[in-house]
């Protein structure tokens, strides 16, 4: 951990204010990820914001009758959220699929959409890693990879995002509301929030430097059944090697996002026109254009595989 | 006390406290936290200063230069030792990787400084700072591709398994070639990380050239031999204590940089050093059990009688490492009148491989226990039958020596009414609940019982009190309450009265833990202690020994009575003695034994693969606790699940490291991963092995466990998966297609 300097943001323009005025600025919320990636140096902010004073905390019902999220609104407290139990159960099951309950009461919305990736070179400081150090070289590219990317991957990274939540967000077609140093706000769609690694994989997202994400929101419910398989070498506290995040009607249309392939919570809508013909058209229109590697070729089969049993469970 | 001949009837045989199943007299402490580990014993030097170790960044080359500028200038700095300050250490004699100094590297993240600071934070930010240069080498990292060439090597574990390179016995080749049924597969085991909840972690204070070491270890004799050795000091200058260890499994019986480097940074610094080890620098810079490939050759009768087995292993090792000794149980376990055994040591340049709990028996037996249940499947048998039928009370090599207790048939009996075995699906692939394919696996468990001496000193105050002071350390064992119940027992005292101090060098040298050797052993060595104590207290009192009873804190023979305290006295008595055994260890075959029973359910979409429940029987020896035994086979248990399902050290081949070197990524089992588990001990007591008549249960509670996880897989899908760990990948090409 290097030595930063640190302050207690009032309002969200001010963190925002005070983010962009530093270049090395974070914020920390639950700090459930940053301060792990701090210790170890592969963080390295040199100033803190920490907009855990900001309120922000609460789940409220929009004007369109979707929900609203805060920013601050801590992973328990959202998958126990009764309008979120009964009408978005995917996110329930989603976040309770994640992490443990003690790092569930820490981490928030907003945090739990910034984690950085798991790829074990990532990790590594010894190793290069283009979202570490840009333009040092991927070192995960040609070594052991079973966990990481199957499609849109790039020459320069093949890491996974590692987010359970916001798979389920992806496929709830969520919004991220965010305010600027400027007090100037907009919404990002779930679809257009995290980006794929191309040249430049250290840019994850499309916010801007200094972009405080304030909400996220949910468009109105959708009905159907939710499902949220999470599939992992073991029972609980693992990352996903694939998850199926699903709401599908009675009609047998539906929607799914999957994580644990790709850089970002993956979903292909125009493949969605498939799911009625069931798991295996649907996957191979989701996840056309994969380019495995040899240890994570499985990931191709076990998605198609899980969706097929989260279909069935729907039929059933 | 020269034990040399059987036991015969002795004190310990009342069991009024030992053989009680009573809770561990450390657990208050452990749950009050008033149990400190080495990194918390803030109050035994004054003025404790932070270390922290920079591992090397890459696995095989030299040290050209380092620049230590930028952290010499960081805050709260105090020293820097670099491993170009000094040459190469000499190693000690459980260490096959150099642990530091000199220009040389071995293996990655092999310790190159150990920078010293005011704070924990400090230490580590500036070590960040440390820039280093280095000229890397080429290296041979894929055991796969170095195994072709390895050549045959023997070896010992140092925990009572080993093996020469070669051994046969009859006519393999001939008796193989002319059997009826034959099978000839191989298996691999990955390379495994201890991943002890407490890492390594050491605080070294120095008086002039004398230096003590607070850490966590589990052999302390060893520790203060090598660390004297390594550092150059006069072994009676060296103390090192470890009354506390947070878990070990092998990876804490050496002398590790930890220990080496807060010494070396206390010389440099002028105070006393604490550190401990990253989590990455457990995985790449201390031990972890070696890979292996097995191939596994057995021939029978069509009535499933073994006429020949062979099992040959490949590990690799840095060149003065030792192989894994995975043919070793092959040797003890199954009938068979022509026999090989062979082990083949690939020289490579990852970190040490070394002892991990039952090291050489538990990868071992997870390829052993495999080919014996396709081998039963070849043959239409239940697996269960072809065991028993195959069962050898003697040993196999050597005609006519006996085991000194063998029930591995009662184990596998009585483990298989438990189970409920009746009931397996023979077919595989054939019971299905909803989305779970459900399988039954059985294995042999085996795991050799180690003699090794043990000393002791009992002293006995005015008050009655005993105090046991001994080398021997509590890995989370169990080890202070078994030596209480031992000490309680033979002096008669209830066991409130028994205090029991360990883990301090300037104690009498005990057994240590490891090997599964530590009860059986250290106990025996109090026992032996204990007799000397009973005959001052009779000769205090002028009666003869023989006749005094020792119960409820007095001391009677015949019409006298005196309290056990009188005859202490004042000054009080100490008596200090050591068990040395005999050849009782060559004359007899001394192995513990157990029937392991899993169920599993594979999930028939995603093949991921969740334990339902567990059975081990077990027969060893006398067991000297039931509750703090039972905790140690359930341990051992999930030790198993992990190894067959999960656990794998993921070796880059390029760069020749460890990368999963964390626990996220190196995934141990959690409590969802364990279901319902049962333990049963059979009522055995092996009065070959000890005064105490025990054996050591910790390692057996591992053995053959990988091997019923993976025969209940294949029950559960017909898919028969050879490398472990059994992950779904491995499966999820022939589940059956979903409807």
């Amino acid at each position: 951990m290097r030595p930063f300097t640190y302050e207690r943001a009032r309002t969200p323009a001010e963190a925002a204010a005070a983010a962009t005025r530093e270049p090395g600025a974070k914020f920390i919320a639950g700090g459930t990820n940053l301060l792990d990636l701090m210790k170890l140096q592969i963080e390295v902010p040199t100033h803190l914001v920490d907009v855990n004073g900001l309120g922000l905390d609460r789940i409220e019902a929009t004007p369109e009758g979707g929900l609203r999220i805060g920013a601050l609104v801590r992973n328990t407290d959202l998958a126990a959220d009764e309008r979120v139990r009964r009408d978005y159960a995917v996110l329930s099951r989603a976040i309770v699929a994640g992490a443990s309950g003690q790092i569930r009461n820490k981490a928030t919305t907003a945090g739990n959409l910034l984690q950085r990736t798991r790829c074990p070179y990532f990790y590594d400081t010894a190793q290069p890693c283009n979202k570490r150090v840009p333009g040092s070289g991927c070192s995960a590219i040609g070594g052991v990879t079973r966990a990481l990317a199957v499609i849109g991957t790039s020459e320069a990274c093949i890491a996974t995002h590692p987010s359970d939540m916001a798979v389920a967000m992806r496929a709830l077609d969520a919004t991220v509301e965010t305010v600027k140093a400027d007090g100037t706000t907009r919404r990002i769609p779930m679809a257009e929030f995290h980006r794929l690694p191309g040249e430049t994989p250290h840019i994850e997202t499309s916010l801007e430097k200094g972009e405080f994400i304030t909400a996220v929101t949910l468009p109105p419910p959708m009905g159907g059944r939710h499902f949220y398989r999470k599939v992992r070498d073991r029972a609980s506290y693992a990352f996903a090697l694939v998850s199926v995040a699903a709401v599908v009607q009675r009609d047998g249309t539906g929607r799914v996002a999957l994580g644990g392939v790709a850089h970002k919570p993956w979903r292909v809508e125009a493949a969605e026109a498939e799911l009625p013909r069931g798991a295996k058209p649907a996957m191979a229109a989701i996840l056309d254009g994969a380019k495995p590697t040899h240890d994570n070729a499985f990931k191709v089969k076990l998605a198609e595989r899980a969706l097929a049993a989260v279909l069935a469970e729907a039929r059933g | 006390m020269k034990f040399d001949t059987p036991a015969t009837t002795n004190p310990i045989d009342r069991l009024k406290v030992v053989g009680q199943p009573l809770d561990r007299i450390d657990g208050p402490f452990k749950t009050t936290g008033t149990a400190p580990y080495a990194y918390e014993r803030h109050g035994v030097a004054p003025n404790q200063a932070y270390g922290f170790v920079l591992g090397a960044g890459i696995a095989k080359g030299r040290v050209n230069a380092m620049d230590t500028a930028a952290a010499r200038r960081a805050p709260g700095v105090l020293a820097i030792v670099t491993t170009l300050d000094m040459p190469k250490l000499e190693k000690g004699q459980t260490n096959a990787a150099a642990l530091f100094g000199g220009a040389e590297i071995q293996h990655y993240h092999q310790a190159v400084a150990v920078v010293v600071a005011e704070t924990f934070e400090q230490a580590r930010d500036a070590a960040g700072l440390i820039r280093v240069d280095y000229a890397r080498q080429p290296g041979r990292f894929d055991l796969a591709a170095e195994a072709r060439h390895a050549p045959l090597v023997g070896g010992d574990s140092e925990e009572g398994s080993g093996a020469p390179p070669e051994d046969r016995v009859g006519d393999f080749e001939g008796a193989f070639a002319a059997a009826p049924v034959k099978l000839d597969e191989t298996y691999t085991t990955p390379d495994e990380s201890h991943a002890a909840m407490e890492p390594h972690a050491s605080i070294a204070a120095w008086e002039g050239d004398r230096l003590t070491v607070w850490t966590s270890n589990q052999m302390i004799a060893w520790g203060k031999r090598d660390l004297a050795k390594t550092l150059g000091l006069k072994p009676e200058n060296v103390r090192i204590d470890s009354p506390y260890v947070g878990g070990g499994f092998g990876g804490k019986l050496f002398l590790r940089a930890d220990a080496v480097l807060a010494a070396l940074g206390a010389k440099a610094a002028g105070r006393p050093v604490k550190l401990a080890l990253t989590r990455p620098l457990v995985a790449n810079n201390t031990t972890h059990r070696p890979a292996t490939i097995q191939r596994i050759r057995l021939g029978a009768t069509r009535d499933g009688k073994i006429t020949a087995i062979a099992h040959e292993s490949t590990s690799g090792n840095l060149k003065d490492g030792k192989p894994e000794t995975a043919v070793s149980q092959t040797k003890l376990l199954y009938a068979g009148a022509n026999r090989l055994t062979s082990m083949r040591m690939a020289e490579m340049d990852l970190p040490e491989g070394n002892a991990m709990r039952a090291p050489g028996e538990a990868p071992g037996l997870m390829a052993l226990e495999v080919a014996i249940d396709e081998m039963a499947e070849r043959l239409g048998m239940d697996p269960v039958e072809f065991r028993i039928l195959n069962d050898t009370q003697e040993d196999p090599e050597k005609p006519g020596r006996r085991f000194s207790q063998r029930q591995l048939v009662q184990c596998l009996r009585q483990g298989a009414e438990r189970f409920g075995w009746a009931n397996r699906n023979f077919r595989p692939g054939t019971r299905r609940e909803g989305r779970w394919l459900v399988g039954m696996g059985v294995a042999a468990g085996f795991r050799n019982n180690l003699l090794t001496k043990s000393a002791a000193r009992v002293r006995l105050d005015g008050q009655g009190v005993v105090t046991v002071e001994t080398d021997m350390t509590d890995i989370g064992t169990g080890s202070y309450t078994i030596i209480a119940q031992t000490a309680a027992e033979m002096m008669g005292v209830p066991i409130g009265k028994v205090v029991v101090r360990l883990g301090d060098s300037d104690f009498p040298a005990s057994a240590g833990s490891g090997g599964q050797w530590g009860a059986n052993n250290s106990t025996a060595g109090v026992y032996a202690a204990c007799v000397k104590l009973r005959e001052q207290v009779a000769q205090k009192l002028g009666i003869n020994s023989a006749d005094a009873v020792f119960e409820d804190g007095q001391v009677r023979a015949g019409n006298r009575a005196a309290p056990l305290g009188q005859a202490a006295g004042p000054e009080g008595l100490s008596a200090e003695d050591v068990i040395e055994y005999g050849d009782l260890a060559k004359r007899y075959q001394q192995s513990t034994f157990a029937g392991h029973f899993v169920e599993v359910g594979v999930d028939a979409m995603t093949g991921e693969t969740r334990v339902r429940r567990m059975l081990a029987v077990c027969a060893a020896g006398r067991i000297l606790n039931p509750k703090s035994a039972r905790s140690q086979v359930i341990g051992a248990m999930t030790m198993g699940v992990g190894a067959a399902l999960t656990e794998a050290l993921e070796v880059d081949t390029r760069h020749g490291f460890f990368v999963n070197h964390d626990l996220a990524g190196y995934e141990v089992p959690v409590h969802a991963d364990i279901p319902h588990q049962e333990v049963i001990f059979l009522d055995e007591v092996d009065p070959v092995s000890s005064p105490m008549k025990a054996k050591g249960v910790g390692e057996l509670g591992l053995c053959g466990v990988g091997a019923a996880v993976a025969n209940a897989i294949h029950n559960a899908t017909g898919i028969r998966v050879r490398d472990y760990p059994i992950t779904l990948d491995k499966l999820i090409e022939r589940l059956p297609e979903p409807a």
